[in-house]
């Protein structure tokens, strides 16, 4: 954890701060992409100590969020059938559908098991060859790698009763649909370090260029997220738009080219709807046709169509950066973390969710 | 004569007949009842020269039964031992009831029986009475174990829930998370590099030197089990009406277990503990009672977390290292791992 410390450690934090106090001359928004870092942004408070010309606005990075309610209701509906095992990321179980969740249809009968990687899906598929294992394989490019692992192994070992509910998601093309909407407000982006890890950079460059916004690898820790902000309002206040890379202890350029290699081996792209935002152009992956086979969809013969959401809720501004989750009505009211509406209240890495957990600031729940 | 290597327990071992006998006596009383008198009586007859009792009741169902750090046995004792010490009384009697699902090996029950024996006479207290049912394979998860204890309480101080006042400095006994991570880690079969090992233990001798030292400037006591520090501080502000901060840098944890936190995307404050107690003290006597827990072993990293005050009573808030300050909710159930 010493090495955690370093990167968390506040008298660093404080002097990034005072350097990006000293640099930024007037407001700039930045979006963080990624959940994991507007739950970083929210816990440690950076939101409250960074310069009141710097506003953060939470992106759509979250897995959970935008899986599309259509695909938690074919999980739930795959999940109930009689010989099913179904295995998910633990904080899938949560995330309601139509007509309850996961761990509803848990407690009603349901095999459903968490599990920490597909791996120890393909295990239980061994174990259990009278059962149809299968994994909700969901994220972005940082678990996508896993999902085709598992694929390829499913394949190598001929384990007919293992299966994918693959809904991926991939973060250039969102981003990509966010600077291109007329609503933008967005002036520079702190991209994913994870995602990064994968893919590397060199995919965003051309974002960069053709919307002339300066975009910044970042890591995840508050002084990782500093460093991200301070190179960005570096670049908005020089008036340049390169791809930075402040997370070079996890990212190189390239990316990591087996993740890759396999990734594109097992899944092609297709259009994807995001829950939340709607279709977005070549943002998501399926299976190949090699791989049909562990194609729950096709297995379970289910189809995907998208489900009307909420009318109150609107976290599809807030996946864009338009609103805070303050400026929402049923903002811990109606919609909490119990009884969510929609898509960022749903995960813990959700924006609202976040809010709600960390932030709803003292007397502060009716800001509007 | 029961096999206690090989045999295992059948259904009629919970029957009420000749089988339910032959466990209580070559089990339950061998090892509970220190050759006390009466032992097979319904109930036990107890003796107190206190005014004032104290009654708590716990079920323990924790999968796995064997765990880092102890078994299901040792926080059966411990955990109902805590609870009644949060009032500041000494444990005098304690009963358990186990429900047993049919095939549970006598060898593991033999453990856990001589387990709980071990715990009891470590925080002092006697096991006097208990029950015991079988249900078919199942029904039950191996083995549940349900404690009642009584405690005698020999002094005036007011120790409650609601007696917290503004000003009042918050201190734990020592380091969170670490019985929570220990079951998680040992559930989901993670490999760390270290062992993380349940906290479980009873601390009679811990609330005794600090009564000893603090006397009635303590004013409130939780153990934080299931939902942690986050669960037990948000119930102790608003049953006391105050605010309380905790100061997020001052929280001890164990490496290992702030790792695997990490790994899992878990907050270490959600995370149940059995083998700690908060306490609220007045502010003038923080240094004599924190000296004082720490001058036992189970006390020895103990630490001020945090404070009472008048501003948004029943809430828990936290300051970050970097000196911001954010919510401490109450959690809403377990908590789940992250995605990414």
């Amino acid at each position: 954890m010493r090495y955690l410390d370093d990167f968390r450690d506040p008298e660093i934090s404080r002097q990034l701060i005072e350097a990006i106090r000293q640099t930024v001359t007037r407001p700039w928004v930045i979006m963080e992409i990624c959940g994991g870092q507007t739950h970083s942004i929210v816990r440690n408070g950076l939101d409250q100590i960074l310069p009141s010309e710097i506003e953060l606005v939470h992106g759509p990075g979250c897995p959970v969020c935008v899986t599309p309610l259509a695909y938690i209701d074919a999980a739930i509906d795959i999940a109930t059938r009689p010989g099913v095992l179904f295995t998910s990321y633990g904080d899938m179980l949560r995330v309601p559908g139509s007509r309850g969740s996961l761990l509803t249809a848990r407690s009603e009968g349901a095999d459903i098991r968490m599990v920490y990687s597909p791996l120890e899906a393909l295990e239980l598929a061994r174990e259990n060859p009278d059962k149809a294992v299968v994994f909700f394989s969901v994220g972005f490019e940082t678990t996508a790698p896993n999902g085709a692992m598992a694929a390829i192994q499913a394949e190598r070992e001929q384990l007919d009763n293992f299966s994918l509910l693959v809904s991926h998601v991939l973060v250039p093309p969102a981003i990509k649909a966010l600077l291109g909407a007329p609503s933008n407000r967005v002036q520079g982006y702190l991209l994913a370090g994870h995602v990064c890890a994968i893919t590397g950079w060199s995919d965003y460059r051309r974002i960069a260029d053709d919307f002339g916004i300066p975009m910044v690898v970042t890591g995840f820790e508050p002084v990782d997220l500093l460093r991200g902000i301070l190179s960005c309002v570096s670049q908005l206040e020089k008036g340049e738009a390169h791809v930075t890379n402040e997370y070079a202890r996890a990212v190189r350029e390239q990316g990591n080219l087996i993740a890759r290699t396999t990734v594109q081996q097992v899944f092609e792209v297709v259009d994807r709807h995001w829950r939340g935002i709607g279709m977005i152009a070549n943002s998501g992956l399926r299976l190949r046709r090699p791989y049909h086979r562990f194609d729950a969809l096709r297995q379970f013969d289910i189809d995907v169509t998208p489900v009307t959401e909420s009318g109150v809720c609107i976290s599809g501004e807030i996946l864009q950066g338009l609103k805070k989750p303050f400026q929402c009505l049923a903002f811990g009211a109606q919609c909490t973390p119990q009884t969510p509406l929609g898509a960022t209240m749903v995960s813990s890495e959700g924006a609202c969710a976040a809010y709600y957990a960390y932030s709803q600031r003292l007397n502060d729940r009716k800001l509007s | 004569m029961i096999d206690f290597d090989s045999a295992s327990v059948q259904l009629g071992h919970g029957s009420g007949g000749r089988l339910s006998h032959q466990l209580i006596s070559e089990l339950f009383i061998r090892v509970f009842s220190d050759g006390h008198p009466d032992p097979l009586d319904d109930a036990a007859r107890l003796t107190t020269r206190a005014n004032r009792l104290v009654f708590s009741t716990d079920s323990f169902v924790v999968d796995p039964v064997f765990f880092p750090g102890g078994n299901i046995g040792d926080l059966a004792i411990n955990g109902t031992v805590n609870d009644l010490l949060t009032s500041g009384g000494t444990p005098l009697a304690i009963s358990a009831a186990f429900i047993l699902e049919e095939g549970f090996p006598f060898r593991d029950l033999k453990t856990i029986v001589e387990t709980m024996k071990k715990a009891a006479d470590v925080a002092s207290v006697r096991i006097v009475t208990g029950d015991t049912k079988v249900v078919e394979r199942g029904k039950a998860d191996k083995i549940f174990i349900t404690t009642t204890g009584v405690a005698e309480v020999d002094h005036d101080y007011a120790i409650d829930c609601s007696q917290i006042r503004p000003g009042d400095a918050i201190i734990v006994t020592g380091t969170v998370a670490d019985h929570g991570m220990a079951i998680l880690a040992s559930r989901e079969g993670l490999s760390l590099e270290a062992t993380i090992a349940s906290d479980t233990a009873s601390l009679g001798r811990v609330v005794h030197r600090l009564l000893a030292a603090a006397g009635d400037s303590v004013h409130a006591m939780r153990d934080p089990t299931r939902g942690g520090v986050a669960a037990a501080l948000n119930e102790l502000a608003e049953s006391s009406s105050v605010g309380i901060e905790l100061i997020e840098a001052a929280i001890p944890i164990r490496p290992p277990v702030a790792g695997a936190c990490e790994i899992l995307g878990i907050d270490p404050l959600l995370v149940a503990n059995e083998g700690k107690m908060l306490v609220a003290v007045a502010p003038d006597v923080t240094e004599a009672a924190l000296a004082a827990i720490k001058a036992d072993p189970l006390g020895s990293e103990a630490a001020v977390i945090g404070h009472a005050h008048a501003s948004h009573p029943g809430r828990l808030t936290i300051r970050t290292p970097l000196g911001a300050g954010r919510i401490l909710d109450m959690p809403l159930s377990d908590p789940l791992p992250r995605i990414c």
